[in-house]
């Protein structure tokens, strides 16, 4: 999964796609696994590195992230032909 | 540099909440470090705001609508031009293009020079031309049919599913989700603008604009796309952004190239989910919007009195991405004196 190239994300959690004038708030937890999409590392890696980190069971985590994974792919942020 | 001083002549003073580009052009030009203009504007009615803002607009006067003849606007455009001296006129009207192209030649023989579409390239752009004009410059637009009464609505039933969109002639468009809807439109649309009213394809996706300036040889001056991003319940952007968009750019480009576009124009494109680009109205002239062009670092009102004029023009290569516009209204308190001057002088 990759973000797309183009898209600028500030520090503070705001997203802008540049292509579609699209932008979002992302919440400190959604900034730091966008963070890590970035960093390129995988599901796995993510997931422990967010449940070491902060309080929640690996299955509710898995929840969370495949419907905010969901959400990326539908806003069009990660993109379509590289994300796996 | 010591700035060029000329005289501007600029219709389009609406700036009401459907804003004509009068007022955006003129800024555009007030910031130009190249012309210091005196700016005279053409106004229709009494209440055009653009009349009363003594700080972007020097000296107003009123002028017969194109459709009273274009003999008594020239003749008031004469009238003006002794007083003024006009050395550029922008108008900003698509109902007022026909008549200031045809009398290209006529204003250009008392002084007095445009940058406008020819009449074939205003005609082949018009929407009701859109389907030949697509096929032409191999480009995706909208089906189409020109109607004329309300009873041919019926016979379209086999070319078109609900919705569809019912178009005036010059301003106008309204989705239709069924007959009865689509019989109000046309004649609303019709009683506004008269015939044909235009029926459209709907195409789902998601709308986004390009301001743009040709300079009658296929090159490309400027050329700014934005994606609306508060829009009125008329349609009209009330806030706005600058995208990054290379098949845009090269849709605009292109289109520019292959019909040698001469002066300003907005392109209406609908992107499906699908990233095709549909091509659904050319407009003939800089749009209310091309302030933020202004402002994204593309001055092209100031770069289409350059072509007026005859001076050489350096396209454009580049505008900031994420510029916003947004959109205010203001009241501005005026004396009865003034509305008096130009509602019985026609001038203020």
């Amino acid at each position: 999964m990759e973000i797309k190239k183009n898209i600028a994300i500030s520090e503070t959690g705001f997203v802008f796609d540049p292509s579609t004038g699209d932008s979002f708030s992302l919440n400190p937890v959604g900034l730091e696994i966008i963070g890590l999409l970035r960093e390129k590392k995988t599901q796995e890696e993510i997931a422990t590195l967010i449940t070491e980190k902060y309080d929640v069971e690996e299955s509710a985590f898995e929840r969370y992230f495949y419907d905010f994974i969901s959400m990326l792919k539908h806003h069009q942020i990660l993109q379509e032909n590289e994300a796996n | 540099m010591k700035r060029t001083k000329i005289t501007v002549a600029v219709s389009g003073l609406n700036n009401v909440d459907s804003p004509g580009p009068g007022i955006p052009v003129i800024r555009g030009i007030r910031e130009s470090n190249v012309f210091d203009a005196r700016i005279v504007g053409l106004a229709y009615e009494n209440l055009e705001p653009g009349a009363y803002m003594h700080e972007l607009v020097d000296k107003t006067y009123k002028v017969p609508y194109p459709g009273e003849g274009s003999e008594a606007l020239l003749e008031r455009i004469g009238y003006i031009n002794n007083k003024e001296h006009i050395n550029v006129l922008i108008p900003n009207f698509d109902a007022e293009l026909f008549a200031f192209v045809k009398a290209g030649h006529i204003l250009r023989s008392i002084g007095i020079e445009t940058f406008l579409p020819t009449l074939s390239q205003l005609d082949e752009r018009h929407k009701a031309n859109l389907p030949a004009f697509g096929k032409k410059y191999g480009l995706m637009v909208p089906f189409s049919k020109n109607i004329t009464s309300v009873y041919e609505l019926e016979k379209l039933k086999d070319d078109f599913d609900y919705p569809l969109v019912v178009k005036g002639k010059f301003y106008d468009a309204f989705i239709a989700q069924n007959k009865e809807q689509a019989e109000m439109y046309f004649n609303r649309v019709s009683a506004k603008w008269g015939l044909p009213v235009v029926i459209q394809e709907f195409i789902q996706g998601t709308e986004v604009n390009v301001v743009a300036l040709g300079d009658g040889r296929g090159n490309t001056v400027g050329a700014v796309p934005m994606r609306k991003q508060y829009i009125t319940d008329k349609g009209k952007a009330w806030g706005g952004i600058t995208l990054d968009d290379p098949t845009l750019m090269e849709l605009t480009h292109q289109l520019i190239r292959k019909t040698q576009w001469r002066g300003g124009m907005e392109l209406e494109i609908i992107r499906t989910a699908e990233k095709e680009l549909y091509l659904i109205e050319i407009n003939p002239r800089l749009p209310a919007w091309v302030y933020l062009a202004v402002g994204a670092g593309q001055n092209l009102p100031e770069a289409l009195l350059k072509l007026a004029l005859g001076m050489p023009v350096e396209p454009f290569t580049e505008y900031a991405v994420g510029k916003l516009f947004i959109r205010y209204s203001f009241d501005m308190i005026c004396d009865l004196t003034a509305f008096e001057k130009l509602s019985t002088r026609g001038e203020l």
